[in-house]
């Protein structure tokens, strides 16, 4: 236990109690983060509520099959991060490593598949501005609809790239040797940080992609 | 600190889980339901979200303190929810 006390800072009776604390912290800072997310939510609820028909003909042109593999990958990015911190616990430092790439790779593939998406609505002439064209009587619902989606989706990749960020120092750090099995709290809270923004995703996923059912 | 070392089977039953309840979401939007489309694939969205908390995050495994904190983001999420809607959804013509 030498090795995990002079992990200890000073402020704290001993290692369960500063992990305990760096836990909850985290818990405190995705507290705010579901309200910074939430306001786009509520926009969101408000004009699909006002405009149902709208959001409904703008959702069918968003492609599901990209939508749900995205989906697919990021629930594989929080398996693979489970199991990084899983690892950790167990004191497998390369395994560890391993894990927080393959994590890292798939998090990249999620925003490669985003962009691709992104720049066929760019082709299409569906990104909100001068540009925007749709036909129709409803093209500024639509337009309205797709305003939302570029604001949740881009606020979610830039969260995303944070944690990519975010994992890449953990990789390094597990690299280096800094995590034991009996202190890993960087990457564990790191995780709850991933998985938070895989929840984020599968909220998003439905609410944007699969208004309305399709024949 | 009480560590929980879950087994590799649970992560990849929890995982498959999730696999299944994103396969339903699709599915399901290709049914004629109304508004139960969008009831059904937030209800899916919900389930998810749970095993992915109790599981991934390792909330099941940890204390009320936690608990409370993870209560608290959503339970404020719902006051916004609730109080807005209360607001547009019940304004006259």
């Amino acid at each position: 236990m030498d090795d995990s006390l002079s992990m200890v800072a000073h402020q704290f009776d001993d290692a369960a109690q500063q992990h305990d604390s760096s836990m909850l912290g985290m818990w405190v800072f995705l507290a705010t983060e579901i309200m910074f997310f939430g306001g786009l939510f509520m926009g969101y609820t408000v004009y699909r509520t006002l405009h149902p028909a709208a959001f409904e003909a703008a959702s069918r042109h968003l492609d599901v099959v990209l939508g749900a593999c995205n989906t697919g990958v990021l629930l594989t990015s929080s398996l693979t991060m489970a199991l990084a911190v899983r690892s950790a616990q167990l004191g497998e430092r390369w395994r560890t490593v391993a894990f927080l790439i393959v994590t890292m790779l798939l998090g990249v593939g999620f925003l490669g598949i985003k962009g691709s998406e992104y720049y066929q609505k760019y082709v299409d002439h569906l990104v909100p501005g001068p540009a925007f064209s749709f036909p129709g009587s409803q093209s500024r619902e639509i337009e309205m609809f797709f305003y939302l989606y570029f604001a949740m989706t881009g606020l979610h990749a830039i969260h995303m790239i944070a944690g990519i960020g975010v994992v890449a120092v953990m990789t390094i750090l597990a690299g280096r040797g800094r995590f034991t099995a009996a202190y890993y709290t960087p990457l564990e809270v790191a995780g709850l940080y991933w998985h938070f923004v895989d929840i984020v995703w599968i909220f998003l996923f439905p609410l944007l992609y699969l208004v309305g059912h399709r024949t | 600190m009480t560590t929980h070392i879950l087994p590799v089977k649970t992560y990849l039953m929890v995982f498959a889980s999730l696999l299944v309840l994103l396969a339903a979401t699709v599915a399901v939007n290709y049914l004629p339901l109304g508004q139960f489309n969008v009831a059904i694939a937030l209800m899916i969205a919900v389930c998810k979200t749970f095993l992915v908390m109790l599981f991934f995050m390792h909330v099941r495994y940890s204390g009320r303190l936690i608990w409370i904190y993870v209560g608290i983001g959503f339970f404020w999420l719902g006051i916004m929810l609730a109080l807005t809607l209360s607001d547009v959804l019940t304004r006259g013509g």
